[in-house]
């Protein structure tokens, strides 16, 4: 598992003023509570279809204190399709319960990374994936791992997740696809497990793209899938 | 380059819209949807003041609720009506809070109180009105975002000084600004408050915001007015400001895990520190 250069400063260069007045949350803490419900919820979107079944791996301060800090609500009430701000945060996982959810906790050793960090582990019919990210204070999140490939996703704008298979030219056509929708790329990060087989893309968007050219990209047979998650920051 | 306090300290004009500025030109936002969203999250503020000073319930762990209304009905023996309503709306926010309720991090939760204490407090008791309180605002946030460009804003990365510093540290640059400190003023208020919340301690009582987060707050928003007090009056922080967020970082790093929000070191770690997380956990 890579670190995620916890002590680079570009880590916290996305934050804007509205993150520092802000965000409207339900208490009581905005690392433990926000924090964990935005990552939750752009794990939510790493799915297509609403996950049946979902682990949440507590490492650090989240394993310590997340009881007294409705970490476990916030992280339920994340992947159910929750804002921070949303009321019925406190009830998320009788909510989860009834709507046949099933939803579990256990406690990771994840080494040197950010004391704030989960492992997400959502599944449905269809599909299973795992993501890992850190609350890094305020209500500031970066998830950094997705089914073991480094990436770099904070909601601070739209972001294009790809898994593709690793040939030439791939981020080439995605980036021309991007251009013809008129779309701005922010961030862009690739990386790859082993030359030639398979590789994931985070790119952050100053807008989310069509339909019709999420569709496409679909499409190509050297792109596996194709996810859009959004911006969660205000 | 992004601005550091020491290079806000040299410019004219007033410190928030040097701030508000390179914002809008990071994020594309226009200047109306920022100042629209900070009038948005002051009437939050307000709306949690007013809940917090009349609610007496008590928050989940059941350690914290009623100070804020105890303290806003007590006779007022020292005749200083300043410094008891800004403590007793900064802990107003944060038994909000601690209870679950609605309020806007300042810039975490567990420190929430500490800038709508110091600023609507100061503006209350001054009969300031609402709309002379978002540039202000505007600055606390913007201190806040130079602030996290050297640490995390978290009591698990560097302790409570990250966390209480920091938004002390912005409550002060904002009741200077609105008093009509100059940017130079404002940042020497952030550093003078920064600077004496150092080494600060994150051990909260079960891992509850409630014990010590919630009187807390009601002590930094008056060391964020008294830290405006001084640089408005010209007393300078001798160590430069930007030098004052690097000595907290180091401290940070220095700090052990058991008083970095792991609920194992300090308060939480005292006999009945220990035995209300018990009780707490039983509870569940």
């Amino acid at each position: 598992m890579p670190l995620a250069n916890q002590d680079s400063k570009a880590q916290t260069n996305h934050v804007s003023l509205l993150d520092m007045i802000g965000p409207v949350m339900v208490g009581p803490s905005s690392s433990h509570t926000a924090g964990a419900c935005r990552l939750a919820f752009l794990a939510l979107h790493t799915l297509e279809e609403p996950p049946k079944r979902v682990e949440f791996g507590l490492h650090g301060s989240f394993a310590k204190t997340g009881h007294g800090h409705g970490t476990h609500l916030a992280l339920a009430a994340g992947v159910l399709g929750m804002k921070p701000d949303d009321p019925r945060l406190p009830q998320a996982l009788e909510l989860a319960k009834s709507q046949g959810m099933g939803i579990e906790f256990k406690n990771l050793e994840l080494g040197d990374v950010h004391p704030n960090t989960v492992r997400i582990t959502l599944e449905n019919h269809s599909e299973r994936v795992q993501v890992t990210g850190s609350s890094l204070g305020g209500g500031v999140v970066k998830i950094w791992n997705i089914e073991g490939f480094e990436v770099r996703v904070t909601g601070s704008a739209p972001t294009l997740l790809i898994r593709n298979v690793d040939t030439p030219g791939v981020i080439a056509r995605v980036a021309r696809v991007i251009a013809d929708d008129e779309v701005n790329i922010a961030y862009l990060s690739c990386a790859r497990q082993k030359r030639g087989e398979e590789a994931m893309m985070s790119i952050e968007i100053d807008k989310p793209l069509s339909e019709i050219s999420l569709k496409y990209l679909a499409s190509l047979h050297y792109i596996l899938w194709v996810r859009l998650l959004p911006q969660v920051m205000d | 380059m992004p601005l550091t306090l020491n290079a806000l300290a040299q410019l004219g004009g007033l410190a928030s819209e040097h701030l508000l500025k390179e914002d809008l030109e990071e994020t594309g936002q226009p200047r109306a949807t920022v100042l629209a969203t900070m009038a948005e999250r002051l009437a939050v503020m307000r709306a949690s003041i007013q809940q917090g000073l009349k609610n007496s319930a008590p928050s989940v762990a059941g350690m914290v609720g009623w100070n804020a209304k105890t303290l806003w009905e007590a006779p007022d023996l020292l005749s200083s009506p300043l410094t008891r309503r800004v403590q007793a709306y900064a802990m107003a926010v944060n038994e909000e809070n601690a209870r679950m309720g609605r309020i806007v991090a300042a810039p975490t939760a567990g420190s929430a109180g500490t800038v709508p204490g110091a600023l609507i407090g100061v503006a209350d008791h001054l009969h300031i009105p609402d709309e002379k309180l978002l540039m202000p605002l505007v600055l606390a946030a913007g201190i806040g975002k130079i602030i996290s460009r050297q640490i995390y804003i978290a009591g698990s990365s560097g302790g409570c000084q990250n966390e209480i510093g920091s938004s002390a540290a912005m409550a002060a640059a904002a009741v200077t600004e609105l008093l009509g400190g100059t940017p130079e003023a404002c940042v020497h208020a952030a550093a003078l408050a920064l600077q004496n919340t150092l080494g600060l301690v994150c051990d909260p009582v079960g891992g509850f915001v409630e014990v010590p987060c919630v009187m807390r707050n009601g002590f930094y928003s008056v060391h964020a007015v008294t830290s405006a007090e001084q640089a408005l009056a010209g007393i300078r922080s001798v160590i430069p400001p930007d030098e004052v967020i690097l000595a907290m970082a180091g401290i940070g790093r220095l700090l052990p895990l058991e008083l970095r929000e792991t609920g194992e070191g300090g308060l939480a770690d005292t006999p009945t520190g220990r035995a209300l997380a018990a009780k707490a956990r039983d509870n569940k």
